[in-house]
């Protein structure tokens, strides 16, 4: 697997709803269009929040796994 | 179709401002417009002077509540005035105080914390809420 070009990594680790969102919404402002954002999140809603989140605003979840208590996002900005 | 979430935020326990913050961010986060309206004791929470006090909880929430509260908050969640002006600094989002509630409360503008941006009647509330939703907390 080709490791992806990540431009910003947020780390929402211990921030619970809404926060992991809030913050990668502010992130993805300062990011171009195209531009690949992650996210590590620990909260257990965080994954059918990005899925709404991304979906919502058209930002593509390229990629997301879950491993040790830790989900990770991959976001494209539209 | 018009996407502007207004919420009328009634109740000034933090648990219920809580909430809300977290009902206003999550639009935020969306893109969607938020207008919030405050009334009564959610206006009374918002005076300059009491904004950071401790605003207890609704009688529903018990010991166990409480305690369940007071933890969350040891560990550095649930401040829902940090969380509005998450929600302020993402997208669009106003507070305007209820000018009825504000003669209740025999309050003047320069009573509220400024995160409120204005004083409005309840037509104004109603025009600028359009089709949108409308949330009663």
């Amino acid at each position: 697997m080709a490791a992806l070009d990540i431009k910003l990594k947020v780390d929402a680790s211990g921030l619970s709803c809404p926060l992991p969102i809030v913050r990668t919404a502010q992130a993805m402002k300062t990011v171009a269009s195209g531009d690949l954002v992650e996210v590590i999140a620990t909260d257990p809603g965080s994954v059918k929040d990005f899925d709404a989140w991304s979906k919502s605003t058209g930002n593509a979840l390229v990629e997301q796994d879950a491993a040790n208590g830790k989900f990770r996002f991959v976001l494209r900005r539209k | 179709m018009d996407e502007t979430v207004s919420i009328v935020l009634f109740s000034g326990t933090d648990d219920k401002l809580s909430a809300a913050a977290v009902l206003a961010a999550g639009a935020a986060a969306l893109g969607k417009p938020v207008k919030i309206f405050l009334q009564y004791w959610a206006l009374d929470a918002f005076r300059a002077d009491r904004i950071a006090a401790d605003h207890g909880l609704s009688p529903e929430a018990g010991e166990a509540g409480r305690a369940a509260v007071a933890a969350a908050r040891a560990a550095g969640q649930g401040d829902w005035l940090a969380t509005l002006k998450a929600a302020k600094e993402l997208g669009e989002v106003d507070i305007q105080a209820c000018s009825l509630s504000m003669d209740i409360l025999k309050l003047a503008p320069a009573d509220l914390d400024p995160i409120v941006d204005g004083v409005q009647g309840v037509a104004a509330f109603y025009i600028n809420a359009g089709e949108g939703q409308i949330l009663f907390i």
